[in-house]
């Protein structure tokens, strides 16, 4: 019986492995339809875990997280040549496009800054990819299963030296009948003040 | 001018789980149209049975003079059943896009149980966009 590798796909043209094949090959391409539905049962498998919605997005956020981790060190390698990022602008740019381009296929909507607090961005999109198939039904309340998507945020982030809470939410648009997701991110003091050292300097 | 009366959706042990009507004229009341849903169900495996032909699955269009009727049956025993005015083409082509409809926005929702009422708003929206488009 010969024992076949899983981790070598059918399309594979080498006989390398997954886990062997170098960094830095030009990434391919997964099928959505493919992710849909390893999303859909994602969520239903933490759905069947958890007794309320905010447990539900916090666990979505926990899965989140640790592909965010990840996700910073493949991108620091691959997109940008090893560099880190210090500013707080520099780290919000490199996600607001690179991250989102790598993942998603396209850059966010938009990157704004909160207008009541000075630590608080947001990160907008008219509709997130994870949730283009997803119709919540009325009595899971704001259940936004873009929090996966707050959770690899908040892992880039942690990881790249910018601890922050990060949060999502919906924002009613006009002439759309869905609701464009907001992720808030709101660093803690020590950003803030860190920041202001750098700015001066 | 295309004119699509209703839309049903029937599950593979023959309950009705989508019904949508697209005109005043072809209002049906919920019940009745639980009946009619497993009425079709059964007529259709009954078709498929007594065609003298092997391997054939069953009644794919029904015309009489008011109305057309298609019926597209998946390969999972979902049915999709279409009414119509008479002599309206296209049909087979809408009912393989919203069969595409279905499996985008119905089966990839993970709030939504197999063979149970189907309650997806965006399932809805791009049914509704899809019909306005053809009529």
């Amino acid at each position: 019986m010969v024992m076949k590798s899983p981790l070598k796909g059918p399309g594979s043209s080498s006989n390398v492995s997954l886990i062997d094949r170098p960094l830095n090959r030009p990434r391919t391409e997964v099928n959505l339809s493919a992710f849909a539905f390893l999303f859909s049962e994602l969520v239903q498998y933490s759905q069947q875990r958890v007794t309320s919605v905010t447990e539900l997005e916090h666990r979505l956020e926990e899965v989140g997280y640790r592909v965010g981790t990840r996700v910073l060190e493949l991108l620091c390698y691959r997109e940008k040549g090893n560099r880190r990022e210090t500013r707080l602008l520099g780290i919000l740019n490199f996600v607001h496009t690179t991250v989102w381009k790598t993942l998603f296929g396209k850059p966010a909507e938009s990157l704004e800054r909160g207008a009541d607090n000075e630590d608080e961005y947001m990160i907008s999109d008219r509709e997130l990819l994870v949730n283009r198939y997803i119709s919540v039904p009325k009595d899971f309340g704001e259940l936004n299963c873009g929090s996966f998507v707050s959770g690899i945020v908040k892992g880039i982030l942690d990881s790249a030296g910018f601890p922050s809470q990060v949060s999502t939410h919906y924002v009613a648009v006009e002439g759309q009948s869905r609701p464009r997701t907001t992720i808030l991110m709101k660093f803690t003091p020590e950003v803030m003040a860190r920041e202001q050292r750098l700015g001066n300097s | 001018m295309a004119t699509i009366f209703s839309l049903v959706i029937i599950n593979k042990s023959g309950g009705l789980i989508f019904q949508k009507d697209f005109t005043e004229t072809a209002r049906v009341d919920t019940n009745e149209a639980m009946t009619q849903a497993s009425i079709w169900h059964s007529l259709h495996a009954i078709s498929a049975q007594l065609s003298p032909a092997h391997g054939d699955t069953g009644i794919e269009m029904l015309e009489a003079d008011t109305f057309n009727l298609h019926c597209f049956l998946a390969p999972t025993g979902t049915k999709f059943v279409l009414t119509c005015a008479p002599r309206t083409a296209g049909m087979e082509v809408l009912l393989q896009t919203i069969y595409e409809l279905y499996s985008d926005y119905v089966l990839k929702n993970p709030f939504y149980e197999m063979e149970m009422p189907i309650r997806c708003a965006a399932f809805d929206q791009h049914l509704l966009n899809e019909i306005r488009s053809r009529s």
